[in-house]
């Protein structure tokens, strides 16, 4: 049978539609030359040399010790955090979902979930030093262990823990309010007691999920760049090494291998996830819970459980409030009282506070609303309507999630610093604000998208096409129908981008060039040379803005937004 | 309306689609031809995964022909965008655009067409007025009821004066009494703007109440198209008159002839049946009866036996075996007639004219 009519019909159709056309072109082209090429040029860069394709680059990284020793560090802090994340996920999940909690501990639950979103990457690391290294005001002044050290191993594992375990719970929260009731009572019908339900219906129910939830965890951990930086000491992981072959030793081929090799394993990660994983959730936990769940009051459940998370939760907090609180004391470590704005004068007055201030800020507010309405686009394109290059779209902005900023910094050197293909081309945005803004937009992709995806999955595809056969455009229909309805989404992608542009660091610090000085870079420096109290003074006023961003969005939404009201009428 | 009426050319239309499970090539329609006079109100009847809602779809430009062309008037459209294509569909879920009151949503397509301010009031005003929601226009569409926003979908499509009217089963989503009353009113508006439209759906009672024709499509070909009547007293195929009512099938071999009338054999028993060109005696035909066509009579028919007797109301409803044959009646207006109890034998007896041999 031959489709070749249809095909060419459809072809005619969508060439019929100028603004479609340029569309699909333009997003093409960035997402080939921004996501493509700088993975490609670290590819070729790796295994071609002077003398032809060659492995021998590849051989001189791998004979490192240091970057062996990288290999598993990174391997087994990825594990074990996977694990834990996906273990403290499923607890605090299990009892949001499962167990009679006050409403207290519900609030902690959703600080707890929202704390990571908005601080930067590596505050936890920062108070984790402040609170339990050497000077640690919990080590030292409290259980008067002078010599504890929180560097290394453990230190990332705890610090990645407590950063990630939320992006768990959430997802496996969503999960377990999928299961129907029905299915436990049923067990618990037929004899089976709550430890027996738990093992023997929800856990296999959710058993996919969890090692979904397991991966994600160790593709993050794995491209983690800040907190390795801060509190690795000398245990070095992938992320760092290469940074430190770029910056210390300036082995810029060294450092593209090794970001292949770190590439390899996130990529590998991210298709088991993806292809597998995800598809065997959906099979598992498909339909919609019929109706509300009899929640567990047994005191002797409920209690033990309450307080383990309500700990647990109180512990996070404690964590972050470190930071702001931090940075009132007049000397970390030796002098606590009076209690003072010094160093927030002197973020200002002595370390140029202000142009970090207003480079991070400009660029992240440029960047933000590229990546949303980027991501709105991409999101209809593949939602909504069906042509050829539908699927590359998909799959490279998709791609770009499972790279690690680290390895995107090192391609954009290689990539950009010579210019196209070493060629000159193009050069001219290499060390500008372009390629700064570009990296933010490439590095806020993925989440938008994806949260444009499901969003757009929830409009009837009909109402489009009504539009469309009325007689609209394509770019009409967008912005008329399409756009207008998924407001919500927009705007908190437009936040969320803004968000995670203002606290990026691992690939920014990569290609930052002196003219410019951010935030993220700043704090890092600061921490680096043990300055906490400045890094501290720096991170909060950024926990500030990026929080007045959520909350300016949550007003915007409450005020603007139509699509909730839509969706609880539906 | 002021337009010129357009009639639709379906000229041998196909379409494959891949089955998403087996991965294998299959007609979604396999080359239908058709002819809609201008100004006429056509259906596209049948199950599920029959081919009349692709056909259709095909006809508003969403989905693309993989053989054949479509002609609106004398204009080949094969290649035209839906925004291009002079056509406007209702749709199931009645796609109104949930962020714009009713009038938006009515003006939307006039807006489009760049009409001035007044006039599109003048015409939105007057075609809500035609499905009887004058007052209304200020609404948001979430707050009417089914029934009032599959008129505001109405009215969104009559408004721009499109050539032909599409419907993909816009009443399915409504409850059955507003079904019946809807129906009335989309035949009534079509009468009287007198535009060409095709109406798909899988409601046998629907597509007669509606239709001037109907085209009963199976498996991605057309089974029979005709009038209403036609199909009903005269169908083609077991299918055709399995789909439109109910049927019985009474299956005979030809003995003899008289006149014009033919004598089957059928479980043992002769009868005479209404002879069709070409029958010859020995062979094999299919006798079709209407549940509505025979009743039960103590003698001078088929022999048979009652395995039910079930009072409905307006009628009783019984199950026959004529030897080996189930046969199905609804006896109309029981209350002064003898009723018949499970396990009686009895005799079917019908008018020869009420039959159509296959």
């Amino acid at each position: 049978m031959a489709r070749s009519q249809s095909a060419s019909l459809d072809r005619k159709k969508l060439m019929a539609d100028p603004v479609m056309v340029g569309t699909i072109v333009v997003l093409i082209t960035f997402l080939t030359l921004f996501i493509l090429y700088p993975l490609a040029i670290l590819l070729v860069d790796s295994v071609y040399g002077d003398n032809g394709l060659t492995l021998d680059i590849f051989k001189r990284v791998m004979a490192m010790s240091n970057f062996r020793k990288a290999i598993t560090n990174t391997l087994k802090v990825g594990f074990l955090v996977g694990l834990l994340s996906a273990a403290v996920g499923l607890l605090f999940a299990y009892v949001e979902v499962y167990v009679k909690v006050g409403r207290g501990v519900g609030g902690l639950f959703k600080v707890v979930s929202m704390l990571p979103v908005v601080s930067p990457p590596f505050v936890l690391s920062l108070s984790m030093i402040m609170l339990f290294g050497k000077a640690g005001l919990i080590t030292r002044f409290l259980l008067h262990i002078y010599d504890n050290s929180v560097y290394g191993f453990w230190g990332i594992v705890i610090v990645q823990t407590l950063t990630f375990f939320p992006v768990c719970y959430m997802m496996l929260k969503g999960l377990l309010k999928n299961i129907d009731p029905s299915l436990e009572e049923a067990a618990r019908d037929m004899g089976a007691g709550r430890m027996k339900v738990f093992t023997s219906v929800t856990l296999p129910l959710l058993l996919p999920g969890l090692g979904n939830a397991f991966l994600v965890t160790f593709i993050e951990s794995i491209a983690d760049f800040a907190n390795p930086m801060i509190i690795g000491g000398s245990y070095d992981t992938l992320a760092t090494t290469i940074y430190l072959q770029i910056t210390g030793a300036y082995d810029k081929q060294g450092a593209a291998a090794m970001a292949v090799v770190l590439l390899t394993i996130t990529l590998l990660m991210f298709a088991v996830q993806k292809y597998y994983l995800e598809a065997k959730t959906a099979a598992t936990l498909t339909g919609k819970a019929s109706r509300g769940r009899m929640l567990i009051e047994d005191k002797s459940v409920t209690r033990p459980l309450t307080l383990l998370c309500s700990l647990a939760a109180a512990f996070v907090i404690m964590m972050y409030l470190c930071v702001p609180i931090g940075a009132l004391f007049p000397t970390w470590g030796y002098k606590f009282t009076p209690l003072t704005f010094k160093w927030f004068g002197q973020v200002f007055t002595r370390y140029k506070g202000f142009k970090a201030f207003t480079d991070s800020f400009v660029l992240s507010l440029i960047s933000a609303p590229i990546t949303a309405l980027l991501s709105m686009i991409i999101s209809y394109l593949v939602v909504k309507r069906k042509f050829k290059a539908k699927g590359f779209i998909e799959a490279v902005s998709m791609l770009a999630m499972a790279v690690p900023g680290t390895v995107l910094g090192v391609g954009y050197i290689r990539g950009f610093s010579g210019g196209l293909f070493h060629t000159g081309l193009l050069q001219g945005i290499y060390g500008s604000a372009a390629i700064l803004i570009i990296v933010f937009v490439v590095r806020s992709l993925p989440t938008g998208t994806r949260s444009g995806i499901s969003a757009l999955r929830q409009i009837d595809k009909s109402i489009e096409e009504s539009a469309y056969d009325m007689g609209a455009d394509s770019f009409k229909v967008f912005m008329t129908v399409t756009l207008p309805l998924i407001k919500d989404s927009f705007l908190s992608g437009l936040v969320t981008a803004f968000v995670r542009s203002i606290t990026a660091i691992s690939a920014i610090i990569l290609l930052v060039t002196p003219q410019f000085l951010l935030i993220t870079v700043q704090i890092n420096e600061f921490a680096e040379k043990g300055s906490y109290s400045i890094a501290c003074a720096f991170a909060t006023i950024l926990i500030l803005i990026t929080y007045g961003a959520v909350l300016l969005m949550n007003l915007f939404i409450r005020f603007f937004g139509t699509s909730r009201k839509l969706k609880e009428d539906a | 309306m002021s337009k010129i009426k357009k009639g639709v050319k379906l000229d041998h239309i196909s379409k494959i689609y891949q089955d998403p499970k087996t991965g294998k090539d299959f007609y979604a329609v396999n080359d239908v031809s058709l002819d809609i006079e201008p100004g006429s109100f056509v259906t596209l009847l049948g199950p599920s995964g029959c081919g009349k809602t692709t056909t259709l779809r095909m006809i508003a430009g969403f989905e693309s022909p993989d053989a054949g062309e479509i002609y609106l008037g004398d204009q080949a459209i094969n290649a035209l965008t839906p925004n291009k294509r002079d056509t406007a569909m209702v749709f199931q879920s009645y796609a109104l655009l949930p962020h714009y009151n009713v009038f938006d949503n009515v003006a939307y397509g006039l807006k489009l067409r760049k009409i001035p301010k007044d006039e599109i009031k003048e015409r939105v005003m007057h075609i809500l007025d035609l499905v009887e929601l004058n007052g209304m226009e200020g609404r948001m569409t979430n707050q009417l009821s089914g029934g009032q926003q599959q008129r505001v979908a109405l009215a969104r499509a009559l408004v721009i004066e499109p050539s032909v009217l599409l419907f993909d089963e816009p009443l399915s989503n409504l409850d059955a009494k507003l079904r019946v009353s809807m129906r009335t009113e989309i035949r009534r508006i079509q009468q009287e703007v007198g535009i060409t439209a095709i109406y798909v759906t899988h409601d046998q009672s629907e597509a007669m109440a509606l239709s001037d024709n109907i085209i009963i499509m199976n498996k991605g070909v057309i089974a029979q198209m005709g009038t209403p009547q036609d199909i009903y007293y005269h169908p083609n195929s077991e299918f055709v008159a399995d789909f439109i009512g109910e049927a019985n099938f009474l299956r005979g071999t030809m003995v003899g002839k008289d006149e014009d009338h033919a004598i089957l054999e059928i479980e043992g028993s002769r009868t005479s049946v209404p002879a069709k060109e070409d029958m010859h005696v020995g062979e094999d035909y299919v006798a079709v009866l209407r549940p509505e066509s025979a009743q039960l009579a103590d003698e001078g028919g088929l022999p048979c036996r009652v395995i039910l007797s079930c009072f409905m109301g307006s009628y009783q409803n019984y199950h026959v075996m004529v030897g080996d044959t189930l046969v199905k009646l609804t006896d109309y207006n029981p209350k002064i007639k003898h009723i018949y109890k499970v396990g009686e034998s009895c005799s079917l007896v019908f008018d020869p004219a009420f039959v159509h041999i296959l």
